[in-house]
């Protein structure tokens, strides 16, 4: 079946991750009698799903240049107080921009976290596991200074619908016009990428292949469209009196200009080509004069910057900064990147592999939420589920070198 | 004539250890000087000094006639000394043109990566090379030795390298590969391209080498003509230190 998914142009491992994510959906669909998959519960997956796809989508460029990061939800905690306290304790929560500003403040701290550790790491040589180790303690232990182990709230009203809340998501029509305009985009990739081989002769995938392809990337879109336009808004009331459906969460929408400026990053600017030769080779790119250190410094600030955008989602989530916020998010940002194809190696991962990866984690955590399993018991679900895909990830790379 | 590059009384140490004691050589257009010595005689290290891996400690680099310090691999890039290092310096994970770029990337008006041009660009000079050498697409793992070396040397080449370093480039390579390599050297040196050729292989060395520096313990043992000597004579510099016609 390998080869032949190879023949028709799929990508295998791409395409076994969403098969396997097709499957546990059904299993958790089965083991909650229907439930799972209820348009309530589909939104709310997808809105808990960005924290962590925001996340891997930074952490695919950190393990591809062969470092890591544990310290992500610790910087999540610092952020996100760092935000509450401008809002609640500095400017006032309903002060005008304050929530603009607090989200700035934030995505700088993040940045400075982030450069803190990549300064030790590229120009000091200490090992990133040490750094980030570190940096998981020394963030959370900031995170608890900033208001003295208190929790700050309110936050702004505006600020509330960044986290996919009441009126956070755009509603039935903008959703499906950005629904039909993704399916656009993916129908004219396919053709794009056609043309540019047959002008070239390149080897081309049977039509049929790409037209499968673009069908049901289609049908994923509007399938996920309609799930959460389906899910009828408890805030809003339409016109004869009945609820209108949300639509696309906010949350979604940042994750997807997140992923879209990443890919953009990763596959055509200077730093994603380093970032990737710097993890095939790093004497390569000592010797071919790459600016190696000043690459790693921005990597860990990018990194720093996307832990703040996951703040954000989840402080106005809560409505409130607390400095416990985040705990366990690198073990499932780690997870979701691994999961979703990026090698431990270094070298290779991909954005969507990260998002879909990311998707696994939390059906696994949503669903077993359904099936009232403790949190004990999900949290050994989860850590075997990490040994696994790393298992599997090892086994995977040594049948492509054989 | 001056000389593309020379180097004078070069020293550099790691710690205790002199690896390049005092060192000269010297490097005309369209010559091909090769280095030779025992592992750990300072070859190595000497050319990385010139390819602006390390920094020298002592001694002068003169390229074209004026002194250069080369603070990086870049900066001995721009003053045209490229490098094929006996490792190829490839990102395995990256395909040909993304290797043959590699810091040197071609950028569209927008600073994003010109990815169409740099894969032509790549497959004219590589073809040029390796006729048979036309996917542009496979990553360097998936590639046979012979084509790593294609990929390695079109990079020195891409970018109009005056002066090339080439650290064993057959030591990996069968004979028809080696055969390829060889021939190649002929048609830069045709092209007044000035090569140091690292190697261990003697046969290989007075097939196309026209002057031999011999290291050995770090120091220049001597410079001398292919023509004038056998290959036992140099054998004796590179395993006594001994200069031929001094018994």
């Amino acid at each position: 079946m390998q080869t032949w998914l190879a023949k028709a142009g799929f990508d295998v491992r791409f395409t076994s991750l969403v098969l396997a994510l097709a499957l546990i959906w059904l299993a958790l669909a089965i083991a909650t009698e229907g439930l799972f998959l209820s348009p309530r519960n589909l939104y709310n997956l997808s809105i808990q799903t960005c924290v962590t796809a925001i996340m891997a989508c930074g952490m695919v460029f950190i393990i591809a240049a062969r470092q890591i990061d544990l310290s992500v939800g610790s910087q999540m905690a610092f952020c996100g107080m760092l935000i509450a306290f401008v809002q609640a304790e500095w400017l006032g929560a309903e002060a005008p921009y304050a929530w603009l500003l607090s989200i700035a403040i934030g995505i700088v701290g993040g940045m400075l976290l982030g450069a803190f550790q990549g300064w030790w790491t590229a120009y000091r040589g200490v090992p990133a596991f040490i750094v980030t180790l570190a940096g998981y303690l020394m963030f959370r232990g900031a995170a608890f200074l900033v208001a003295d182990g208190q929790t700050l709230a309110p936050l702004s009203t505006v600020y509330q619908r960044i986290g996919g809340g009441i009126h956070g998501s755009i509603g039935p029509a903008w959703s499906w016009a950005l629904g039909a305009l993704a399916c656009a985009w993916a129908i004219g990739q396919v053709v794009l990428a056609r043309r540019s081989r047959a002008s070239y002769n390149a080897a081309m995938p049977p039509a049929w292949a790409d037209a499968a392809k673009a069908l049901i990337t289609c049908a994923a879109l509007l399938g996920f469209v309609g799930v959460v336009c389906a899910y009828p808004d408890p805030g809003s009331v339409g016109e004869d009196g009945t609820l209108v459906g949300k639509g696309i969460g906010v949350p979604v929408l940042i994750l997807i200009g997140v992923a879209m400026v990443l890919t953009v990053v990763a596959r055509r600017t200077r730093f994603g080509r380093y970032v990737f030769a710097y993890g095939g080779n790093p004497e390569a790119a000592l010797l071919s004069g790459l600016p190696t250190n000043r690459v790693l410094l921005t990597l860990f600030m990018l990194m720093g910057a996307l832990a703040a955008v996951a703040a954000v989602i989840t402080t106005s989530r809560l409505n409130s900064g607390t400095h416990s916020i985040g705990q366990m998010a690198e073990l499932y940002v780690i997870a979701a990147t691994v999961i979703g194809g990026t090698a431990l190696a270094g070298g290779t991962g991909t954005i969507p592999g990260a998002i879909v990866g990311a998707l696994v984690i939390q059906s696994l955590d949503n669903g077993m939420v359904l099936m009232d399993v403790s949190s004990a018991k999900r949290q050994i679900f989860i850590g075997l589920i990490l040994i696994g895909a790393v298992w599997f990830d090892g086994l995977y790379t040594r049948r492509q070198i054989r | 004539m001056t000389a593309l590059v020379e180097v004078r009384n070069l020293s550099k140490h790691f710690g205790g250890i002199q690896a390049v004691d005092r060192a000269s050589c010297s490097l005309h257009e369209g010559e091909v000087v090769g280095l030779l010595g025992h592992n750990g005689a300072g070859k190595s290290t000497l050319i990385k000094v010139l390819a602006g891996v390390f920094p020298a400690d002592e001694g002068q680099i003169i390229v074209r006639g004026e002194e250069a310090k080369f603070a990086s691999p870049r900066a001995a890039r721009l003053a045209g000394i490229e490098t094929i290092h006996q490792s190829l310096a490839l990102a395995e994970n990256l395909d040909a043109p993304s290797n043959l770029f590699l810091g040197r990337e071609l950028l569209t008006p927008w600073g994003t990566l010109d990815v169409d041009r740099m894969e032509h660009e790549a497959l004219e000079v590589i073809s040029r090379l390796n006729p048979n050498f036309r996917d542009m697409k496979k990553s360097v793992r998936e590639m046979s030795g012979g084509q790593r070396q294609t990929v390695a040397i079109a990079r020195a080449l891409y970018f109009n390298a005056r002066i090339l370093i080439m650290d064993e480039p057959c030591a990996a390579l069968g004979p028809a590969e080696t055969r390829m390599v060889q021939d190649t050297i002929r048609k830069l040196k045709a092209a007044g391209i000035g090569i140091f050729l690292i190697s261990h292989d003697l046969s290989d060395v007075f097939e196309v080498c026209d002057r031999v520096t011999v290291m050995k313990n770090g120091a220049v043992v001597d410079t001398v003509k292919v023509a004038e000597v056998s290959q036992e004579d140099v054998l004796a510099m590179i395993i006594l230190g001994r200069k031929p016609g001094k018994e």
